[in-house]
């Protein structure tokens, strides 16, 4: 009874407004926001499911077990959720040291670009040297060229690297191929994983900080260095957490310059996922394909476990670090 | 000492600036610019290795490996083409994509902030490693038959209530020129890659959106323009400088991760064919970089800069 009122009322209500002209627009206009809103929220759910279907995939196949993977009954949720992957990944990996010197390796390196690149944008931004347009220029070409260009003569230099025979006498060989040196010597000077967008975003973020700040602390006495490190690096948080989130992330996935410089896979461990199933067919004697796969994706996920940790306690300043620092220009 | 002290405040500072910069020039001039030189030596050269001392002997050859490559090699150019042919479907996608998932994510709704934490999550997962452990996988599914992983998921897709083919042969009949509907076939085709490969992009497009100042809006709201009108005279010409800088990334992006930076590779440390190998990564850089001049000469004339 209650129900058939409020039709009625509604249907009153609806033609009270359409009699009335301002008030049809206003409804109007209220439907198109609202359907906007709609294929909004639908094209922004969408894609992101594109996004993170794969990742909810490897989740759920990494935890599911052996039966699991045959019934044809279970979708998304596993009937029974079983952890016996990652127990025996965790092993094949070799997960905890591994990922320790990776870490350690990543971190450090990504501490030398901060320092570096920060240091070289700086000197950019701020200071008037002959040639600083022609160099400046050759940053933008060290971001263009791609890094296989010049893979070969890197190649062939730490592979016969031996000034004034320092290496021979502390490695007992000439050359540092299969050491992690030949990666800390070209991000010391410059040059290491993307170095160039480095520079560049640390070059425009300075240029956009009032010179009033630096002006200020030389008239009280502060040296140039002083300057830079006391004063300058600590204003250019955004830029410098906005490199760091990039360098890390990028160090950790890179794949080419660890290849190139032959790089164990004690330090890299990304390079062991890829002789991941062979190794688990090989020395497990697991031959079935489809069970294999499942532990790839335990191996897949763990890998990708601490970046996606970092990433997630820098997120919140990593956004808005983009958006306020240079990376625009 | 005297002569330094002669030295003028600016002078000071040049010098100060240069001994900022000094490390990077030192890598760039070692690392860079010695290895393109390098690099197109052992284009016009065969190399042997020395493997007593360590070294390694040019014998120059001329043109020899380009001819190779270019008249002999089997699939050089087949891959090459392949790859300037993706790269040209995908740099126009990626840009609209990104930019018109910027706008979406540039305004304020609940959630926003888990949502960019999402869109930038392929950047994170883009690992080298990981993706090609994932295609031996696929490959070893399909019984070592498949190479690609799209050809898996295609045949998974077919199960899919929605008939492709028919939608296909429908807009064919409407009239709509077949090398439109290649091309947007391919664009649906390839949404994953493109997804994955426009995080970085979008994250400069919104830094850009938010750059442009309110007023603007507000002017063109009481002149009376549409949104679409605001759009087209408003938000594009002021995004267009960052255009610019999302061209150049996505082809240099592209370039490093396609299948001639493989092949170069493969040839150079499987077959130690190492002119080969530089042939290949000069052809590939140079036409990057042609593509890049053309590309970036044609955008730059239509930029408007607002400072």
């Amino acid at each position: 009874m209650q129900k058939t009122v409020s039709i009625k009322d509604i249907i009153a209500k609806l033609k009270a407004t359409f009699q009335d002209e301002d008030q049809t627009k206003h409804l109007l206009n209220n439907v198109k926001k609202f359907c906007l809103v709609i294929v909004k929220a639908a094209i922004l759910i969408g894609v992101g499911y594109v996004i993170l279907s794969p990742v909810i995939g490897m989740i759920v196949n990494s935890i599911s077990s052996n039966k699991d993977a045959y019934n044809p009954m279970v979708f998304v949720l596993p009937e029974n959720p079983t952890l016996e992957k990652y127990a025996l990944v965790l092993e094949r990996l070799d997960y905890f040291p591994t990922i320790a010197r990776d870490l350690l390796y990543t971190i450090t390196l990504t501490g030398l670009q901060l320092l570096i690149c920060s240091m070289v944008g700086y000197g950019f931004a701020r200071f008037d040297f002959p040639g600083k347009k022609i160099l400046f220029a050759c940053v933008v070409v060290m971001i263009v060229i791609p890094a296989h260009t010049i893979m070969l003569p890197l190649y062939m230099t730490f592979k016969s690297f031996d000034p004034f025979g320092l290496v021979t006498m502390l490695k007992g060989t000439p050359g540092l191929m299969g050491t992690v040196v030949p990666m800390y010597l070209m991000t010391l000077l410059g040059c290491g994983v993307r170095s160039g967008i480095y520079i560049y975003i640390f070059n425009q973020f300075f240029r956009g900080l009032p010179k009033e700040i630096e002006e200020a602390a030389l008239v009280d006495g502060a040296g140039v260095w002083y300057t830079y490190f006391r004063i300058m690096l600590m204003n250019a948080m955004p830029s410098v957490i906005t490199v760091t989130v990039f360098s890390i992330v990028w160090q950790f996935n890179d794949t080419f310059y660890a290849k190139l410089f032959l790089i164990s896979e004690e330090v890299v461990i990304s390079k062991r996922i890829s002789g991941l199933q062979a190794l688990i067919a090989n020395q497990d004697k697991i031959l079935d394909v489809t069970i294999q796969e499942l532990y790839l994706h335990a191996g897949v996920i763990l890998i990708i476990l601490p970046v996606i940790i970092i990433y997630c306690v820098l997120q919140k300043y990593f956004i808005e670090g983009v958006e306020r620092s240079g990376i625009v220009g | 000492m005297r002569k330094k002290n002669k030295l003028t405040l600016l002078q000071k500072r040049g010098l100060t600036g240069i001994l900022f910069v000094l490390p990077w020039v030192v890598g760039f001039i070692l690392f860079y610019v010695r290895s393109l030189i390098m690099t197109g030596q052992f284009a016009f050269n065969e190399l042997t290795i020395d493997a007593v001392n360590g070294g390694y002997q040019l014998t120059p050859v001329g043109w020899e490996n380009f001819r190779y490559a270019f008249q002999v090699h089997g699939s050089f150019k087949q891959i090459l083409t392949s790859s300037v042919g993706n790269m040209l479907i995908d740099v126009p996608l990626i840009i609209f994509f990104s930019l018109f998932m910027a706008m979406l994510l540039n305004k304020k709704f609940p959630g926003r902030a888990v949502v960019r934490a999402i869109f930038f999550l392929p950047v994170i997962l883009n690992s080298g490693a990981i993706t090609e452990a994932m295609e031996l996988s696929e490959q070893m599914m399909a019984g070592g038959i498949s190479s690609q992983a799209a050809e898996v998921t295609a045949t998974v897709g077919s199960t899919m209530a929605l008939d492709i083919d028919y939608l296909i042969s429908m807009f064919m009949n409407l009239g709509i020129p077949a090398s439109l509907l290649d091309y947007i076939v391919a664009a649906v085709d390839r949404i994953n890659d493109i997804i994955a490969a426009s995080g970085i992009q979008i994250v400069i497009f919104i830094a850009a959106l938010q750059s442009i100042p309110g007023s603007m809006y507000e002017v063109a709201k009481i002149e009376g323009a549409t949104g679409y009108e605001t759009f087209w005279k408003v938000t594009f010409p002021m995004v267009m400088p960052h255009i610019i800088t999302n061209v150049v990334y996505t082809i240099v992006d592209s370039f490093t991760e396609s299948e001639v930076v493989t092949l170069a590779y493969e040839v150079a440390f499987d077959q130690f064919n190492y002119g080969l190998s530089s042939v290949f990564s000069l052809v590939s850089t140079i036409i990057t970089c042609i593509i890049l001049v053309l590309i970036v000469g044609a955008i730059q004339k239509r930029t408007f800069y607002y400072n």
